[in-house]
C-alpha cells in the first residue's frame, strides 16, 4: 500500500524546490559533465567565459515548452583585426549525448551564426562553445528548466515523419544581395531519433535513426558542415548565413546514421547591392 | 429528452488530507459519480500533476456490464490507480477484465500497474507501444521529479490488446465499441463509446476549462474535433474538465483555439518570424479563455510552428 502525503511529504515537497532553486542558481561553470565534455572538445586549452557576449552569444527559452522542440540560437561576434568564430560546438548537459553538435563555417559563411532545435528533457545547463580564426575558445551559457510531465523529447508522429524521409526546404525570406551575408533555412524531413530501446515492456527495437552531417556549398564551394545526433529535434531544421558572391547553387548535402545520403539545391540569382 | 444523472456515489477526499502515518491504510477510493446506469467518472483537478494531487489531473472511469468491468484510463501514478480501483470495488465485486488507455500521456496511464492483480486485458490504440517506448523513460523520470514519493516505483504496462482502426469489447449484455484514430491530440488516441448509455468516453481528445494540448497534429485534431462535435452520442467525457451536457460547445470552443493557433502560426510562418519569436506572439488573445495556458500555450506555439512550416 502507498503512504498518502502530509506534513512530512510538503515538507519533503519544499526541500525539493529548495534543491531545485540552489542547482538553478549555480553559476555552472564547472559541472563534471562540462569537465569532460570541454576536454574532449578542446582538449587542454583555455576556455575563456564570455558572459558578456563579446564573441559568442546564446539564445535559448528559459522553460523547455515542447521537450522535443527547444530552439537554440548561437550569435557570433568578430574580433579586431579578422579574428573570426570558425567553429561552434552545441552542449546539452544533461542529455544522453551531451555534444549535441559541432558546426563549422568556412568565410563563406560570412558569420558563425547558427539556430536550430534540440531535445531537452531534464533541468541542463546548454552551452555554445566557439572557436576562433586565433586558436582561442569561448563559452556562453544558459540554464534551461524541463518541460510540463506529459511533454517528451520523442516525435509527434512517427510515421508521417519516416513516411517523407529525406525530403528537404530551404528558406530564404530575403532577397540575397551580392557580398551581404544572407540569412537561409534548411528544413530536413527526417525522424531523428535515438531508437527505441528494448524493454521488457513493449519488446520493440528500432534502432537509432538520425541526421549525423550536414554538409552546405555555395557555387561549388563549402559555407557550412555541423556534425550532428539526436540531440537535435525530430525534422532537423538549420538557420545559418552564407556570402553569395556570384549566381550559384545552394546545395545541402545530408547524411545519416545508416549513411543514407540525401542532397537538394536552389539556384540563387543575387541582386547587385542597392539595386 | 436524455438527461445525465450526477449522483455522487462516494464521499470526497479524506485521502488527500489524511496523514503520512497511515501508510499501512488502504488507498481510499476516489469520489466517483454515477453518470448513466452503470458508467461512473472522476474528474481529475485541473492542474499539473505534483506531489498534492498525486496525478490525479484527468477525468477516469469505468463501465460495469453484467459479467465484468472495463476501467477506462488509470491516473497519473500507481497510488492513484489504486484509489480508482478502490472506487470499482466500492461499486460492485465483478471482476476488471479491460483497462483501457485512451493514449500514452502519464496522467492517463501511470495507474495501470494497479490492476495488474485483476489479470485485465490491457487494451490501447496500435501505436501505442511505440509511443510508450519512445517516451516512458521520460515520463518515469518526470513523475519523480514532479510528484516525489508518489511517482516512484512506476511499472510502464503496456497494451496487451491493440486497436488499429475499430473494435468491440463485451461486459456481458453491454458492448463497448473502440475507435483508434489519426494523429490529432496525440498519434495514439483511443475512444470508447458505452453502447447501452450512448456515453463516449473521448480522453484527451476533448479539453475542457484546461488549455487543450498539442502533442500530435493540429490540421488532424481540428478535422477530429469536428467530427466528434456532430457525434450521434448522449454524453461525452472529456479528458480533463466536465462540459456536463454543454459538450458540443465545448468542442466548438476546442475548435476555435486550435484554429486560432493554426491559423496565426500559418501567418506567423508567412512573415518570416522564427519559432522563438512565435511562441511570443501568435494567438496571445486566445489565453484568457482556458486555465493553464502558462503551462501550455507556448508549447502549443511550438508544436503548431514546426508542423505547420512544413506545409506548401
Amino acid at each position: 500500500m502507498k503512504s498518502v502525503p502530509g506534513l512530512a511529504g510538503a515538507l519533503a515537497i519544499c526541500l525539493m524546490l529548495g534543491a531545485t532553486g540552489a542547482r538553478a542558481a549555480d553559476d555552472g561553470s564547472d559541472t563534471p559533465i562540462w569537465g569532460k565534455v570541454k576536454t574532449l572538445l578542446v582538449g587542454e586549452r583555455e576556455v575563456i567565459e564570455d558572459t558578456a557576449g563579446s564573441v559568442v552569444e546564446l539564445e535559448t527559452p528559459v522553460r523547455a515548452e515542447d521537450a522535443a522542440v527547444v530552439p537554440i540560437a548561437v550569435h557570433t561576434r568578430q574580433l579586431p583585426g579578422g579574428v573570426h568564430v570558425t567553429r561552434v560546438h552545441l552542449v546539452i548537459d544533461e542529455n544522453p549525448s551531451p555534444i549535441g553538435g559541432t558546426f563549422a563555417f568556412t568565410p563563406l559563411a560570412g558569420r558563425a551564426d547558427i539556430e536550430t532545435r534540440v531535445r531537452i528533457e531534464a533541468y541542463s545547463w546548454v552551452r555554445a562553445l566557439a572557436e576562433t580564426s586565433d586558436g582561442k575558445v569561448y563559452v556562453a551559457r544558459r540554464y534551461v528548466k524541463a518541460s510540463g510531465g506529459c511533454s517528451a523529447p520523442a516525435g509527434k508522429d512517427m510515421e508521417e515523419a519516416l513516411a517523407r524521409l529525406g525530403r528537404m526546404k530551404f528558406r530564404l525570406d530575403e532577397a540575397p544581395v551580392v557580398g551581404q551575408s544572407s540569412v537561409v533555412q534548411l528544413m530536413i524531413s527526417h525522424p531523428n531519433t535515438s531508437g527505441l530501446a528494448m524493454d521488457q515492456v513493449t519488446r520493440l527495437y528500432v534502432p537509432p535513426h538520425f541526421v549525423r552531417r550536414v554538409e552546405v556549398s555555395y557555387a561549388g564551394e563549402p559555407v557550412m558542415t555541423a556534425d550532428v545526433d539526436f540531440s537535435i529535434s525530430e525534422n532537423p531544421n538549420f538557420r545559418f548565413y552564407f556570402v553569395p558572391r556570384k549566381e550559384g547553387e545552394l546545395k545541402a548535402v545530408i547524411v545519416d546514421s545508416k549513411d543514407l545520403r540525401f542532397e537538394s539545391s536552389i539556384a540563387i540569382k543575387p541582386a547587385l547591392r542597392g539595386s | 429528452m436524455w438527461r445525465i444523472v450526477a449522483e455522487v456515489v462516494l464521499l470526497p477526499a479524506i485521502y488527500a488530507l489524511s496523514s503520512g502515518a497511515v501508510s499501512a491504510a488502504p488507498e481510499a477510493a476516489l469520489p466517483v459519480r454515477q453518470i448513466a446506469s452503470g458508467v461512473y467518472v472522476f474528474n481529475g483537478v485541473t492542474a499539473e500533476q505534483d506531489a498534492h494531487n498525486r496525478g490525479a489531473i484527468a477525468n477516469l472511469g469505468f463501465v460495469v456490464g453484467s459479467r465484468c468491468v472495463a476501467v477506462i484510463d488509470t491516473g497519473g501514478s500507481p497510488a492513484v490507480g489504486e484509489a480508482l480501483r478502490a472506487s470499482v470495488r466500492a461499486v460492485t465485486a465483478l471482476p476488471v477484465c479491460y483497462v483501457i488507455n485512451t493514449h500514452v500521456h502519464p496522467d492517463h496511464l501511470l495507474g495501470n500497474q494497479a490492476f495488474l492483480g485483476d489479470k485485465p486485458v490491457f487494451v490501447g490504440h496500435a501505436r501505442l507501444p511505440a509511443a510508450l517506448a519512445a517516451r516512458g523513460r521520460t515520463y518515469v523520470a518526470s513523475a519523480e521529479r514532479l510528484m516525489g514519493d508518489t511517482g516512484r516505483g512506476i511499472e510502464l504496462v503496456p497494451p496487451s490488446r491493440t486497436v488499429s482502426d475499430q473494435d468491440t469489447l463485451d461486459l456481458g449484455g453491454r458492448m463497448l465499441h473502440l475507435r483508434a484514430w489519426p494523429t490529432a491530440h496525440t498519434d495514439n488516441d483511443l475512444t470508447v463509446l458505452d453502447e447501452a448509455s450512448g456515453t463516449l468516453f473521448a480522453g484527451d481528445l476533448l479539453f475542457v476549462e484546461h488549455m487543450p494540448v498539442v502533442d500530435g497534429k493540429l490540421a488532424g485534431w481540428i478535422r477530429v474535433t469536428d467530427t466528434l462535435a456532430a457525434a450521434d452520442v448522449k454524453a461525452v467525457v472529456s479528458g480533463h474538465g466536465d462540459a456536463g451536457a454543454a459538450w458540443r460547445d465545448a468542442f466548438a470552443k476546442q475548435g476555435n483555439y486550435l484554429r486560432a493557433l493554426a491559423d496565426q502560426t500559418k501567418a506567423a510562418i508567412k512573415a518570416g518570424r522564427t519559432l522563438s519569436q512565435a511562441v511570443d506572439e501568435v494567438a496571445r488573445d486566445q489565453t484568457a479563455n482556458w486555465a493553464l495556458s502558462e503551462l501550455f500555450h507556448r508549447r502549443n506555439v511550438t508544436a503548431a510552428f514546426a508542423e505547420l512550416e512544413w506545409e506548401d
